[in-house]
């Protein structure tokens, strides 16, 4: 089984790194999880095939899997699931360990929660039409028609503002995030 | 169960402020009528949403943490949340820095370079439909109605994450805001749809996965006759009123659901004016609905210049001599 830096498997680094993750090793796979599971249809493996996979130690796999990124975080399994696994949150486990080894293949998704970040470590509040024209200028800029007309509507009714807010102590909560962000960067994912 | 001071801490969040302001206007409106008193946190920051959790999950939790810190130092332990998400995420730090003392110390070794602290458990968060049935009771709401919407078909939508993980309802079959708009004087039709996915983020980056979604919704809801989809949740009327007409090109359907929050009924349903409730900020237009319980449409009719009938009779216009 391939093992990370600390000697530990991926099954154990999945576990670690997801609060209540301890309780994967009960998994049954009853198939409870994908049956529920309202974005079924676009994922290449189901939860139940992808918790399999990661206790055969399929890292690379279960890496690039489609399955995460379209986890719409619904929590529909996680209530279902007889173990009472944490699998919404093991979802956005995968989803970090996928951009931590740059295994995902669809950009479309990190790129989103990448602009979307970006605006909040700036203003420390999310800013709709920033998000939107970065976004979709970086990704996709034909799209930017079609929801530009959306936007349009949105703003006659009030409800866009033309200028990001920001909150009063930014340094405060630069601060914050960057010494988060330091003792993250220490831990193995 | 009501604060002792009948005080709570308010986490707005960012839609609030922005394309949710209806929500905002109507929610305050309300809680003002029902004698609530919320203080908002000062100086929040955005809660991050589903996205900082995907990218990296120890800031994320950093980013929530410093809303509770500063909420845990109001003179009250009730935190109130109107958006789904936020809610969730300020419940979830919380409930995971109680569960994993690895991730409290790390949390807490952020906040304190911001000068902060949070101990996990001090807070009670709370999503604003629960705060106002629990704490306020169906009797005390029915003395408040002074028009009550009969007539009007409703279906009530909760989407996932008020219900899910957490809470104390029914996580697939809720019924509470079901029983509240019934104490407004409405229809509550079945749906089957009720808790639900909106589609969350996915109307940004997958149309095909979100609009499928949308669309089994507006179906469900639509089979049932209904007026109105009531939310309690920013992003689910968001996704499902901003949404709804590219639906109707992709699938060739003539959904005209109006979209509105559980707090807009309730003010309708109070005697407030429609337009102190942010009722008109909607993209699906419920003057439609309205109209259906006697409120006069928002804005006075427009004037037309007066148009002869073209099958009336033809009328000499200048009398001869
Ligand atoms: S529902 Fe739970 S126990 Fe069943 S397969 Fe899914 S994760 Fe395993
Ligand atoms: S939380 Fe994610 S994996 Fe679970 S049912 Fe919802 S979309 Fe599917």
């Amino acid at each position: 089984m391939p093992e990370g830096p600390n000697g530990r498997t991926f099954y154990q680094r999945v576990v670690n790194a997801t609060p209540g993750g301890k309780s994967l090793a009960q998994c049954l796979q009853c198939g409870s999880c994908g049956g529920s599971c309202p974005s079924g249809p676009d994922m290449e493996h189901t939860p139940r095939q992808l918790f399999a996979m990661i206790m055969a130690g399929m890292e690379d796999e279960v890496l690039s899997s489609n399955t995460p990124w379209h986890c719409v975080s619904c929590y529909y399994c996680t209530v279902r699931c007889p173990q009472q696994i944490p699998i919404t949150d093991l979802m956005y486990t995968l989803k970090q360990m996928a951009i931590a080894r740059g295994k995902y293949r669809e950009s479309g998704h990190v790129d989103f929660s990448s602009s979307f970040i970006g605006m909040v470590e700036r203003f420390g509040r999310s800013f709709e039409l920033g998000l939107a024209t970065r976004y979709h200028l970086t990704h996709n800029p034909l799209k930017m028609v079609s929801k530009g007309s959306l936007g349009l509507q949105m703003m006659l009714k009030g409800r866009l503002s033309p200028l990001p807010e920001s909150i009063r102590n930014m340094p405060q909560l630069t601060a914050i995030l960057t010494e988060a962000k330091r003792i993250a960067a220490q831990q193995e994912v | 169960m009501t604060p002792p001071n009948g005080q709570y801490a308010y986490y707005p969040g960012c839609s609030l402020k922005a394309s949710a302001g209806a929500y905002e206007r109507s929610a305050m409106a309300v809680i003002e009528r029902l004698g609530l008193h919320f203080v908002e946190v000062d100086d929040w920051n955005c809660c991050g949403a589903t996205e900082y959790f995907s990218l990296n999950k120890l800031p994320a939790y950093s980013l929530v943490a410093r809303n509770l810190a500063i909420a845990a130092a109001q003179p009250t332990h009730e935190l109130v949340a109107p958006c789904s998400a936020c809610y969730l995420n300020l419940r979830k730090t919380d409930d995971h820095m109680r569960l994993e003392p690895k991730l409290k110390e790390q949390v807490n070794r952020a906040l304190a370079a911001g000068g902060l602290h949070y101990e996990p458990g001090t807070l009670h968060v709370r999503h604003l439909l629960d705060v106002i049935i629990d704490d306020v009771g169906y009797e005390a709401i029915a003395a408040r109605v002074t028009r009550p919407l009969a007539g009007l078909r409703v279906a009530p939508y909760y989407g996932c994450l008020i219900v899910r993980p957490f809470g104390d309802n029914d996580p697939e079959y809720p019924t509470h805001m079901d029983q509240l708009l019934e104490v407004l004087g409405a229809t509550v039709v079945d749906f089957p749809m009720k808790s639900h996915c909106c589609g969350g983020h996915m109307t940004q980056i997958s149309e095909e996965t979100a609009f499928e979604l949308l669309r089994q919704i507006l179906d469900n809801a639509a089979a049932y006759q209904t007026d109105v989809i009531v939310t309690v949740c920013p992003m689910c009327q968001l996704n499902l009123d901003a949404y709804q007409g590219n639906v109707n090109r992709r699938f060739g359907t003539a959904f005209n659901l109006p979209i509105l929050y559980f707090t807009q009924m309730m003010g309708l349903a109070f005697g407030l004016q429609p337009e102190a409730l942010g009722i008109g900020s909607e993209i699906v237009p419920a003057q439609a609905a309205l109209n259906k319980i006697g409120q006069v449409p928002a804005e006075a009719p427009r004037h037309t210049p007066k148009r002869r009938d073209k099958d009336a009779l033809p009328m000499p216009s200048r009398q001869r001599r």
